[in-house]
C-alpha cells in the first residue's frame, strides 16, 4: 500500500528544473504544484491554480518579483503569494488576504522537497554532503511508488570510477518506503547512490538519484549515461510489471475553499490599530542627509504581502505611533524597508527613530495598509515627490519599471546628498529627473512645466510636505486636469481641527445612536461602542478610517479626501472629521 | 429505450447543436458524441435534418434519404446548425431575431473541440478582463485593462442572463479607425451551453454584429464549440472573417484546457469573484438554481 502521509517530505523537482525565471510544472500525491525561484533565489511552491479562475499558474509569467497569471493578469507575490493587483479594476486595492495556497519549499542535496504537512525538517541523508553530489535525470515512471523502491533495492551499478568493469559489489546501506541508498564497489572505487521516490500519483513516480560526489566534463557524461541507461531499462521492466496490476485508484487532491469573505465582493478587512507584527530592525543606514533607511525583518514566518503605497503604522518604544510608506519593489517581501526623516520640530517619534532605535532592535509593526494605490492602466503616470514624500512613489515606480509601464519620477529636493535610496532611484533609469535646490516660485514654474498639456489615461501622484501639495494640486486643476486623475498622499495633516462641535451619529448597520460631544472624534465614541474600525495617523492624512456617510452633512477637517470626494459629502474620515448637520448617518 | 449516460434532466430537454449545416454533406450519414453517446445525423439539401442514436445499419459515410430515416431523435434546422436532444425539448430554440435580416452574413467560423466542460467555455465567452492578456492588442491591450461597472440581470419570463452596457477598450477598433476606443457589447446567456454577443459594428454604428458561441457537450469535461457569426460585412472573405474568430478562439483554447478542475464549480466559495465577474456570478447562480448538475461541480447543499 503506497503511505499516502501528508507530513512526510518527498522531493517534487530538482534544482536544475527551476531556470531563471521559469515555471515548474510538478505534481506530488496527485497534487500539482506551480515551482518557481525568484530573482532573490527564493523558491516558492503554490497550489497550480489561480484563486480566481482555478487556471494553472505552472502556464503564468515569473517575472522575477512576482508570478503573473495568463488569464486576467492578477500578480502574485514573491514568497507570501499574495494578490498585489487586479488589472480589471485598477483603482482598488486587492484584499490582501486574497492568498494563493503555499507549501514550504526546501532545497537539499540538488532536489526541492515538499509536503503538505511536513513534520520535523527535510531527512538528513548520510553520506551525502551538500554541494559535493551529482543529482542524476529524474526518470519519470508510470509504476507506483512503493514498488520501485522495492525494486530500486536490485538496482546494480558501477562506481563512477570504473564504468568499464561488470564486477562491482553492490550493497544496500539503507532503505525506506520511498528510497534507497546503494553503494557499489569494485576495487578501489566507490560510488553511493542515493535514490528518492516521488509519488506523483497513485500510479505514477519519479526516480530522483544523488552520487556521493561531484565530477566535471567528459566524466561526468559518462556516468550520468550510465545510470540513464540502467534505470531506463529498470523502468522499462517496472512499467511492464506495473501494468499487469489492477490500477490503483487516483489520488483526488482536496481543493481548499476561500475564506467567506472572498466568495462576495471583498471588503477591506484591517481591524483597529493593532501592531501584530514583530520585526526586528536588520539594518539601519543613513539613506540620505537627515533620511535614516531602516530594514525590518519579521523575528519569525512571513511578512504580509504589500502594495505599492502602502505604509505601516511602527509603534516606538517610547510609546509613538507613526506611519511610513514601504520603499520595496515588487516581490521584495523578505523585509520592509522604510525612510525616516529626522524632523527639526519632532514631537519624538523620528528622533526615537533617529536617536534610539538600533540595528537588532524589535519593533511592532502592523500589517500594510494601502490608502494610496497605484492604477497600473495609465498611458503615462507622473510621480512628483518632494523630499521624504519620495517613500511611496518609489515604491510605485519600481513596480511601473517592472512592468515596463511608461512614467516620469520628479524629485524635488534641496540638494544632491538629500536624495534618497539611491540605490533605489539609480535603478529608474531616465525616468528619475531630480530638481534640486529650486525656490517655492521655482518649483511652481517647474511644477507648470511638468504638468502642462493633460492628455487621457494620464495619472499623476503627488507626494511630498503641505505647500507643495497643495501647490501641485492648484496648478494641475488650472492646466486641466480633472480631479480623477491626481492622485496624492500628505505626511500629516498641519490644519487645525476645530473640534468644538457636538453631534448624533447613527449607525445603519450596527443599529446604534451615538452622541459625539465637543472635544472627542467619531472615531473614539464608535469604538467605545464596541464598533471596530480601523484607523492609522488618527490626524486625517491617511485614509485608514474612511467611513461611508448615507444622511447628514459632514464638516470635513482632513487632506485625505479630494475636493470632489468632500463636495460629494459621501465619504468621512471619522478621526478627525465632524457634522455641519445635527445627525450624521453612517454604513457602520 | 436505453437509459441515457447523461443523468441530469435539464441538460437531457435541451436542443444541443452537431454540426454546421454548411459543412455537413447532404444526404450522407455523420457521426458525432452527444452526451457520451453516438450519434448518427444527416441533413438534406432542403433544410430537413435528422438524427439518432448511432446503429449499424446507418454507417457514417453511407447515403440516406434522411425524410425517411425511422426511430430518429428530435431534430432541428437552426441559426445554421443542426441541433438534437436526448429528452424531451421545448418546442422552439431561442431566438436570435438578427438572423432573420437579409443584409447579414451567416457563417460557422469554426467547430473546435476543447477538453473543457461546457460552463467553463461560457465563462469565458462572457469574460471581459481577458481581453488585454490573452487576445492582446485584438480585443485588448495593457494597460488599458479596466473593467467597467455593466449591468446583469436574469429575466424571468425570458429566462436567460442578461449583461449590459458592458464596455471595454479594443485597441484597433475597426479596421477603419486610427486608434483605440470602447467598443460596445451586450451578452445573452439563452440556454446552459449556449451564448449570444452583440457588439458595436464597425460599418453601421446602429446596429450591432452577432457572434454566438453554441457548445455542444461531448462529456462533462469536453466540448466542440460551434462559433456562429451573424454580421455585417461585405467587404471582407468569408475565410478572412472565419480567421479572426479562429485566432480568437485559439487563443482561449489553451487557457481553458488549464482550467481546473474541467468542471464549473458552483460553490460560490471555490473560487473568487471580483466585480468584473457580475455575469460570471450570475451565471453561476442561474445554473444552481436550475439544479444543472452535468459539467458542473454542485454546490454542498
Amino acid at each position: 500500500m503506497l503511505d499516502t502521509a501528508k507530513t512526510r517530505w518527498h522531493p517534487i523537482a530538482a534544482s536544475s528544473d527551476l531556470p531563471f525565471r521559469h515555471v515548474f510544472h510538478a505534481q506530488l500525491l496527485g497534487r500539482e504544484f506551480a515551482v518557481w525561484r525568484a530573482d532573490d533565489g527564493y523558491v516558492n511552491a503554490w497550489e497550480n491554480r489561480c484563486l480566481h479562475r482555478g487556471v494553472r499558474l505552472s502556464i503564468g509569467i515569473n517575472d522575477g518579483r512576482e508570478l503573473k497569471c495568463q488569464y486576467h493578469g492578477w500578480r502574485y507575490s514573491n514568497r507570501t503569494a499574495g494578490c498585489t493587483y487586479i488589472p480589471a479594476h485598477p483603482a482598488d486595492a486587492p484584499a490582501r488576504t486574497i492568498t494563493n495556497r503555499t507549501y514550504p519549499a526546501v532545497e537539499r542535496y540538488g532536489l526541492v522537497w515538499s509536503a503538505e504537512e511536513p513534520v520535523d525538517e527535510v531527512p538528513a541523508v548520510s553520506g551525502l554532503a551538500e554541494g559535493d553530489l551529482l543529482v542524476l535525470r529524474g526518470i519519470p515512471l508510470n509504476a507506483p511508488a512503493d514498488l520501485v523502491a522495492d525494486r530500486l533495492k536490485d538496482y546494480r551499478f558501477q562506481p563512477s570510477g570504473r564504468l568499464d568493469g561488470a564486477e562491482a559489489d553492490v550493497t544496500v546501506e539503507a532503505a525506506g518506503a520511498f528510497s534507497a541508498a546503494l553503494c557499489s564497489r569494485d576495487g578501489d572505487a566507490a560510488t553511493l547512490a542515493v535514490f528518492f521516490v516521488q509519488p506523483v500519483d497513485s500510479g505514477r513516480s519519479v526516480i530522483r538519484g544523488v552520487l556521493d560526489s561531484r565530477l566535471e566534463g567528459a566524466e561526468r557524461l559518462a556516468v550520468l549515461r550510465h545510470h540513464n541507461e540502467l534505470l531506463s531499462k529498470l523502468r522499462d521492466t517496472l512499467e511492464r510489471d506495473a501494468a499487469q496490476m489492477p490500477a490503483p485508484a487516483p489520488i483526488e487532491p482536496v481543493i481548499e475553499r476561500v475564506s467567506p469573505e472572498l466568495a462576495e465582493m471583498p471588503e477591506a478587512t484591517p481591524h483597529g490599530r493593532k501592531a501584530a507584527i514583530r520585526v526586528q530592525v536588520a539594518r539601519k543606514w543613513a539613506a540620505a542627509d537627515g533620511i535614516a533607511g531602516f530594514e525590518l525583518r519579521p523575528i519569525k514566518g512571513l511578512l504580509p504581502t504589500f502594495q505599492p503605497g502602502a505604509h505601516i503604522d511602527v509603534h516606538m518604544p517610547n510609546g509613538l505611533i507613526r506611519q511610513y510608506s514601504i520603499v520595496n519593489g515588487p516581490g521584495e517581501s523578505d523585509s520592509f524597508g522604510i525612510g525616516v526623516k529626522l524632523e527639526r520640530d519632532s514631537a519624538g517619534g523620528s528622533s526615537c527613530m533617529h536617536e534610539t532605535v538600533r540595528e537588532g532592535d524589535v519593533l511592532a509593526i502592523s500589517e500594510p495598509r494601502n490608502n494610496f494605490p497605484l492604477r497600473r492602466d495609465a498611458v503615462k503616470t507622473i510621480f512628483v515627490a518632494g523630499g521624504i514624500g519620495i517613500t511611496p512613489l518609489i515604491a510605485m515606480a519600481q513596480a511601473l519599471k517592472n512592468q515596463d509601464l511608461a512614467f516620469d519620477l520628479h524629485y524635488f529636493a534641496q540638494n544632491e546628498a538629500q536624495l534618497a535610496f539611491p540605490e533605489r532611484t539609480g535603478t529608474l533609469g531616465m525616468a528619475l529627473k531630480p530638481h534640486l535646490g529650486l525656490s517655492p516660485e521655482q518649483t511652481g514654474a517647474k511644477l507648470r512645466e511638468i504638468l502642462s498639456g493633460y492628455r487621457p489615461d494620464t495619472h499623476l501622484y503627488l507626494c511630498g510636505p503641505g505647500p507643495m501639495l497643495e501647490a501641485a494640486r492648484t496648478i494641475a486643476a488650472e492646466l486641466g486636469w480633472p480631479e480623477t486623475a491626481v492622485h496624492f498622499e500628505y505626511f500629516k495633516n498641519t490644519k487645525v481641527i476645530d473640534d468644538s462641535s457636538s453631534f448624533e451619529v447613527a449607525l445603519a448597520r450596527s443599529c446604534m445612536t451615538l452622541t459625539v460631544p465637543a472635544g472627542r472624534t467619531i472615531l473614539d465614541v464608535v469604538r467605545e461602542a464596541g464598533v471596530d474600525m480601523p484607523s492609522s495617523c488618527e490626524q486625517g492624512a491617511c485614509g485608514t478610517c474612511l467611513a461611508t456617510v448615507i444622511e447628514g452633512e459632514p464638516d470635513h477637517q482632513d487632506v485625505y479626501l479630494n475636493d470632489a470626494e468632500k463636495r460629494s459629502g459621501t465619504k468621512i474620515m471619522t478621526c478627525v472629521s465632524r457634522a455641519k448637520s445635527a445627525r450624521l448617518v453612517l454604513d457602520l | 429505450m436505453t437509459q441515457p449516460k447523461c443523468q441530469d434532466p435539464v441538460i437531457l430537454n435541451l436542443w444541443h447543436p452537431l454540426a454546421a449545416v454548411s459543412e455537413t454533406p447532404a444526404g450522407v450519414v455523420a457521426e458525432t458524441v452527444l452526451l457520451e453517446e453516438r450519434i448518427g445525423y444527416a441533413v438534406d439539401g432542403a433544410g430537413i435534418g435528422a438524427a439518432w442514436r448511432s446503429r449499424r445499419d446507418l454507417p457514417a459515410g453511407s447515403s440516406i434519404d434522411v425524410a425517411a430515416v425511422a426511430d430518429t431523435l428530435p431534430a432541428k434546422i437552426a441559426y445554421g446548425y443542426i441541433w438534437t436532444s436526448l429528452g424531451n425539448p421545448p418546442d422552439d430554440l431561442f431566438p436570435i431575431p438578427e438572423y432573420a435580416e437579409a443584409d447579414r452574413r451567416r457563417l460557422n467560423a469554426a467547430t473546435m473541440g476543447v477538453n473543457v466542460s461546457a460552463p467553463r467555455a461560457i465563462e469565458n465567452f462572457l469574460d471581459m478582463g481577458h481581453f488585454p492578456y490573452v487576445h492582446t492588442d485584438i480585443l485588448g491591450a495593457e494597460p488599458h485593462t479596466e473593467v467597467k461597472e455593466y449591468d446583469v440581470e436574469i429575466s424571468v419570463d425570458r429566462d436567460e442572463i442578461l449583461a449590459t452596457r458592458c464596455r471595454f477598450f479594443q485597441p484597433m477598433a475597426s479596421t477603419v479607425s486610427t486608434g483605440g476606443a470602447d467598443v460596445d457589447y451586450v451578452y445573452r446567456v439563452p440556454h446552459p451551453y449556449c451564448s449570444v454577443l452583440y457588439k458595436s459594428s464597425p460599418v453601421d454604428e446602429a446596429r450591432l454584429d452577432v457572434i454566438a458561441i453554441f457548445l455542444q457537450p461531448v462529456d462533462q469535461e469536453h466540448v466542440r464549440a460551434h462559433m456562429m457569426l451573424c454580421v455585417l460585412d461585405d467587404e471582407n472573405e468569408d475565410k478572412v472573417i472565419k480567421r479572426f474568430q479562429q485566432t480568437i478562439f485559439g487563443q482561449d483554447k489553451p487557457i481553458l484546457e488549464n482550467q481546473f478542475p474541467k468542471r464549473l464549480p458552483l460553490d460560490p466559495r471555490a473560487e473568487t469573484p471580483i466585480r468584473a465577474d457580475k455575469s460570471a456570478i450570475a451565471y453561476r447562480r442561474w445554473l444552481s438554481q436550475k439544479g444543472v448538475t452535468y459539467g458542473v461541480i454542485p454546490a454542498a447543499s
